[in-house]
């Protein structure tokens, strides 16, 4: 494979110039995350509406390209969506980077599984995997409210 | 053995790595292994194993005297007094647990200090933390200045009439670092206190004379040395481990066991309890017949050339910044490009072939004091050569390339 299909243009543009790397005003659902061999570290911030309904998500936190890039994808990605099908997403998504070749979901649009799957690449790269995942289960985490710190060392 | 062509030594090189010539500069992590040391572990296990310091069968005696050979080789390079001084270890890390733990126990109590410094890998830090939590003693670091480097002179204003011990690193694992361990040494023993050395970095790039440089430990990684992984070595003055307590407790390293009492064995067989890692003890040997053979000279030599030449390169280099610029600095190149992570980097220089690491180096205290949350690393061995540096500025130029840069 190629290293340039890793670092696709939207990699790098996402990478470089993060979606919603902020903290959401009135958030009601947080979690931290961090990979302690990197020191790469996020902090994702939801605000639920009474129907479970994100209208608001955000992180904050520092990386490499590929986890700045998936941080902002998926927050831009999941905006509006619901909490049900946020999780199938992110269950999906976790799939697919791992092993899966194609996203199932039928939660998804065309075009918001084109986006996702600029991501594939990282497969070939199993150091990498933890990178591009960091935010998704942090995202979880802040859902489920485990109040627990995400540490890729102790994921699967 | 000239050093021109020492790569022909190391059958690592005739490996691909995503089709290209492996160009290895992670040699801070662990060095590659000379054919010698590789041969030496398959023969020893096909031809001669046995453990050692137990039976009287022919084998049994003839790898204890391999094994104490090896103690004897490395009592000579180190420029030990006595042979007894050397104990085996897993590991540096080990060997900092070891005196952390039986110095602890015996000489520390609340209120004491420990005094490391900002620059410290985290197996000279975490090993005092635990004497923190369990005795109540306190941990300061000397201040690490704007070059990456620790002067004595932040030594000398964080001692206290309490600091009863000094954990210092012999050279950076990150800036390159080499630390005044004479003088520093001098001045705390002249304060009574005790020093500690990490010598993971030093022991593979510099000379080593325990003797000259009157340190109480030295900490070092056999497999940083072109040795085998799973050994390490505390060098110590007779006088502590004489003192001290033992550390672990089982077979070989005592004297009588009864019921009611037990006393221990002596020197060296105090510290080395259960079986130890014979076939990397004895492989080791070849490791530091590798050193002699090339000189420690002409080893500093090679890599004082590359490293200014790295140096070179890489400030002439846009957009890299490096990490420190010690007066003295010894075989690590740790840089940062504006706009790349360090994992980033790392990722594509390795499609090149060339291995560096990424990350924080287990120094996080020095990286949040730089204000940084990772660089990238290339750390240099023997085998390195200006060809590899150049390999390495053109997959940076190409990482930039990747990165619009």
């Amino acid at each position: 494979m190629n290293i340039k299909e890793l670092y696709q243009e939207i990699i790098l543009e996402h990478g470089k110039n993060p979606r919603n790397l902020r903290k959401t005003d009135n958030f009601n659902k947080d979690a931290k995350g961090n990979n302690p061999l990197c020191g790469d570290n996020v902090h994702v911030y939801l605000k639920l509406n009474e129907k479970k309904k994100i209208e608001d998500i955000s992180f904050e936190g520092s990386g490499c390209a590929i986890s700045m890039a998936s941080a902002s994808i998926m927050t831009d990605l999941l905006k509006g969506k619901e909490e049900l099908e946020v999780k199938e997403i992110v269950n999906d998504f976790l799939g697919m980077i791992k092993e899966n070749p194609e996203l199932e979901s039928k939660k998804l649009k065309k075009d918001e599984k084109t986006k996702l799957m600029c991501l594939s690449g990282v497969k070939q790269y199993p150091m990498r995997v933890k990178c591009a995942t960091l935010s998704w289960h942090t995202l979880i985490s802040a859902i489920d409210n485990t109040q627990e710190e995400i540490n890729t060392e102790r994921l699967d | 053995m000239s050093i021109d062509n020492i790569k022909k030594e190391f059958p690592i090189f005739n490996s691909k790595v995503h089709n290209n010539d492996l160009v290895y500069l992670d040699s801070a992590n662990s060095s590659q292994k000379p054919q010698s040391v590789i041969d030496r572990v398959n023969d020893f296990y096909s031809k001669e194993f046995s453990n050692v310091g137990r039976s009287v069968h022919y084998l049994a005696v003839a790898a204890t005297n391999l094994y104490e050979t090896t103690r004897s080789s490395v009592q000579k390079y180190i420029n030990a007094k006595d042979k007894n001084e050397i104990v085996f270890t897993k590991g540096a890390t080990e060997a900092i647990n070891l005196i952390a733990n039986t110095f602890g126990q015996k000489y520390l109590k609340e209120g004491d200090e420990i005094l490391i410094t900002e620059l410290e890998h985290h197996s000279n830090y975490v090993p005092w933390h635990f004497l923190r939590k369990s005795k109540g003693i306190k941990i300061e670091f000397a201040e690490v200045n704007s070059d990456g480097e620790v002067t004595i002179e932040n030594i000398e204003k964080k001692i206290t009439s309490k600091t009863k011990l000094i954990g210092i690193t012999h050279l950076s694992n990150v800036t390159g670092a080499i630390l005044p361990i004479k003088e520093i040494t001098e001045l705390a023993h002249s304060k009574g206190i005790a020093v500690l050395v990490d010598g993971c970095q030093g022991a593979p790039h510099l000379k080593l004379d325990m003797q000259d440089l009157d340190c109480d430990f030295y900490a070092i990684s056999c497999h940083k040395m072109y040795g085998p992984t799973g050994l390490g070595i505390l060098y110590a003055k007779k006088k502590w481990l004489e003192e001290l307590p033992p550390y672990q407790g089982g077979g070989g390293m005592i004297k009588e066991v009864k019921k009611d009492s037990i006393s221990y064995g002596d020197l060296p067989n105090k510290y080395e309890a259960g079986t130890m890692a014979t076939a990397q003890v004895i492989a080791f040997d070849k490791s530091i017949k590798f050193l002699e053979k090339i000189g420690i000279e002409n080893i500093i030599n090679h890599e004082q050339e590359l490293i200014e030449y790295g140096q070179e390169i890489l400030r002439k280099n846009n957009s890299v910044k490096l990490v420190g610029s010690p007066k003295n600095k010894g075989a690590v190149l740790s840089f940062t490009i504006e706009g790349v992570h360090p994992h980033d980097i790392a990722t594509i220089l390795d499609e090149d072939g060339v291995a560096i690491r990424a990350g924080h180096h287990c120094c996080q205290i020095l990286h949040d004091k730089l204000g940084i949350t990772a660089s990238a690393r290339a750390s240099l061995g023997v085998y390195n050569t200006k060809d590899d540096l150049d390999q390495l500025n053109s997959s940076i130029n190409n990482c930039k390339k990747i990165f619009n840069l």
